[in-house]
């Protein structure tokens, strides 16, 4: 049964108090929780507009944001409280975030290099930590970031976001389905919603609107009119506002390049730049003080080269390697899996001739063998080896480059490390132990005894942090 | 879990693994028999599980053991003809009584699609996948058949559309739309990954898990090859091909 979400109705328990936002494709209201449900944070209700004859595109975003929003972590997307389903009433309620919207200070703009570079970083640290969930956003614009009192950006509006492993609810969408016009990136106009270097194009036109108080592109009103980004490229900042310095024009204009590949990789890189002006290195898109073709050649050629010769540097350091890599086999579960593997795929694509030993530790058999297979040690064995010979077989390593050992052991860490005496072993790679671990086994342990008693470097492999705390 | 085909190790593989993830209740979408050794031993475990409330549905390999001729290449004869040998009157009865659909609350049970499940056709794309929603008239339909896994979710206008799910990742799917999970092969995965693959669905969260589990395939393929099966068998289930 659907209700009608106002002023003082109660949906689910929550208390729907005055609408403090009205929009084109919903409203936001703060709610008052049940009693015993008070999240500890003041919470808003917001309320998608789904009336007959609207277009199915608000549903789809709707669920799509009520997939998504549950899933996010940490001080850059508002809370996640409660969810209404679409087929009765349909609402999310989640923290009401404090500070300002984005687009008070994009009204204000052009803003001090200082203030933009400040306020930039601050979005490419919120973009960073989205993409660090597997999620691009693809409708970032002033009005879905909320800037904290102490500094930190706050995405909004997961309505159009895109979640790399939940069916994309919005794919093949006939109508246009991307973002706000002026800062929509060029693959988004192609139908790709895949790609998180789009939200980095999103980040630049913020950038570039910040520093000069213009769009780089524009507010364009067809679809014609929004094509022109496919190739072009925008007026350079320092035409604009000479007080924009050639570091941060350098930012804006690597964010906005039509090619993806050519724009910076990862929105932390921004962010790195960003506080770090001295760092940046310039090309000849910091000098450009017009749009010419000329510059835009030198760009694409010093860039070349650069490539070119960060492949040549890379080391040689004395002869294949033998590199042992310790794999958990009793937790098959455990998230520090997926960096070990990528860690080793790197270290393993370094060199192409070093041999790679994966080593599964296991406890030793329980007293009196039972009458199941799995119970024997032989059983065992071949268990834990099928699951090793999975594990590794994603880096689809040559059988040449590969050896596969379970050993059964009490202590791991003399394990490992007599293996890596024995066979020459000139790197070590293993998981890093948890802040609290309860139920891991030799991971923990292992590590730490591990790396103070090899007899070769030892590469500790951490799952990177995602939970940052909230400042109040 | 479906398309076992003969494969017990696969299938005490996954079983166990349901279990330890909660699972409360079992659903066999056809295809016990045909291309693996075991075939009397998974079809007795099928029957004691559906003895304790599990729901069955017949698969193409299930039926052709009641029929001489029928329509398959000569590695699946050859192993459709060995299970025809080692099966009980018992067993083959069971097979045979099993139905070819089975709808229970919100969620369908089938082999190859709700549409015209007897003809055995495959959910080979969008349009095939709208067509098995429509036929179900219920949210939620899980089939097997085609050995991959796949999870198809119906557009608000209606259109199905195909989503490759990432094995272990738990994706939410609301009733709001219509949900099609194809939930991979037990014993004879084909995507060039041995391990085993079959569907957890958390009916309260509504939240569907696709889940593979590694397990010995090797000693199934070698028993495959121990029985005089034809070699393409044991290897498609060592490799996954």
């Amino acid at each position: 049964m659907r209700e009608r979400i106002e002023e003082g109705a109660v949906i689910d328990g929550y208390r729907v108090g005055a609408c403090i936002h009205g929009g084109g494709t919903g409203s936001i209201y703060q709610v008052t929780p049940p009693s015993g449900h008070d999240p500890g944070f003041p919470i808003v209700m917001k309320a998608p507009l789904l009336g007959r004859g609207e277009s199915s595109v608000g549903i789809d975003s709707f669920e799509m944001e009520q997939m998504i929003l549950p899933t996010l972590i940490g001080p850059h997307v508002p809370r996640y409280v409660a969810s209404g389903d679409v087929t009765a009433t349909p609402y999310i309620v989640m923290e009401q975030i404090e500070g300002r919207s984005l687009a008070e200070f994009v009204a204000r703009a052009p803003l001090e290099p200082d203030e933009v570079a400040s306020i930039g970083a601050a979005l490419a640290d919120a973009v960073h930590s989205l993409h660090r969930q597997d999620v691009v956003h693809l409708d970032l614009k002033p009005e879905n970031f909320m800037i904290r009192p102490g500094g930190e950006a706050v995405v909004l509006d997961f309505g159009f976001a895109r979640h790399a492993r939940y069916p994309d609810l919005l794919a093949e969408v006939e109508e246009f389905a991307a973002g706000s016009a002026a800062y929509v990136s060029p693959e988004q106009l192609r139908n790709d919603r895949s790609d998180l270097r789009s939200d980095l194009f999103a980040l630049g036109v913020l950038i570039y609107e910040l520093a000069t108080g213009r769009l780089p592109f524009g507010r364009p009103q067809t679809m014609s009119g929004m094509r022109d980004r496919l190739w072009r490229v925008p007026p350079p900042p320092r035409a604009i506002n000479d007080r924009v310095p050639g570091w941060l024009q350098e930012i804006v204009l690597r964010c906005l390049d039509p090619n993806p590949a050519q724009r910076y990789q990862s929105a932390a890189h921004i962010a790195l730049d960003l506080r770090n002006p001295e760092n940046v290195a310039l090309s000849a898109h910091a000098e450009r003080s017009r749009a010419d073709g000329f510059a835009r050649h030198v760009t694409n050629w010093w860039r070349a080269r650069s490539r070119g010769a960060m492949r040549e540097a890379r080391s040689e350091a004395g002869g294949p390697m033998v590199i042992l890599v310790a794999v958990d086999t009793e937790h098959p579960d455990d998230e520090r899996h997926s960096p070990l593997r990528s860690a080793t795929a790197q270290i393993a694509s370094l060199d192409p001739e070093s041999r790679i030993m994966f080593v599964s530790v296991i406890r030793s058999a329980p007293i009196g063998e039972g009458p199941n297979e799995m119970d024997t040690t032989a059983g065992r064995h071949l268990e834990h080896k099928a699951r090793l010979r999975h594990w590794a077989a994603p880096l689809k390593l040559p059988a040449s480059r590969v050896s596969l050992h379970t050993v059964e052991a009490v202590n791991a860490a003399d394990t490992l490390l007599n293996l890596a005496r024995a066979n020459h072993v000139g790197l070590i790679v293993l998981g890093a132990p948890g802040p609290s671990e309860k139920r891991l086994g030799w991971w923990r342990s292992a590590a730490s005894s591990v790396t103070a008693n090899a007899p070769c470097s030892v590469h500790v492999v951490r799952v990177p942090e995602r939970v940052a705390s909230i400042p109040r | 879990m479906s398309d076992i085909h003969a494969n017990v190790e696969a299938l005490e593989a996954c079983l166990r693994h349901a279990s330890e993830r909660g699972a409360a209740r079992y659903a066999f979408l056809g295809d016990f028999v045909g291309y693996g050794a075991d075939a009397s031993k998974v079809v007795d475990i099928i029957a004691s599980r559906a003895a304790e409330g599990a729901i069955v549905v017949r698969g193409n390999h299930d039926e052709a053991i009641a029929s001489e001729h029928s329509y398959f290449n000569d590695a699946a004869q050859a192993a459709l003809d060995w299970a025809r040998s080692t099966l009980s009157v018992e067993q083959k009865r069971f097979l045979a009584s099993l139905p070819m659909i089975v709808r229970e609350g919100d969620i369908c049970y089938v082999h190859a699609t709700a549409a015209a499940p007897e003809r055995w056709d495959y959910i080979d794309s969008a349009p095939a996948a709208g067509r098995c929603v429509d036929a179900a008239q219920v949210p939620y339909t899980f089939c097997g058949h085609l050995h991959d896994q796949v999870l198809y979710f119906e557009r608000s206008r209606g259109r199905m559309s195909e989503f490759r799910p990432a094995a272990g990742t738990v994706i939410p799917v609301r009733g709001s739309r219509r949900w099609l999970g194809i939930v991979g092969s037990v014993g004879q995965p084909r995507d060039r990954s041995p391990a085993a693959a079959y569907t957890l669905f958390d009916s309260d969260r509504k939240e569907v898990t696709f889940c593979r589990v590694v397990y010995d395939a090797k000693a199934a393929a070698d028993k495959i090859r121990k029985c005089g099966l034809p070699e393409s068998l044991a290897f498609r289930v060592e490799l996954g091909i």
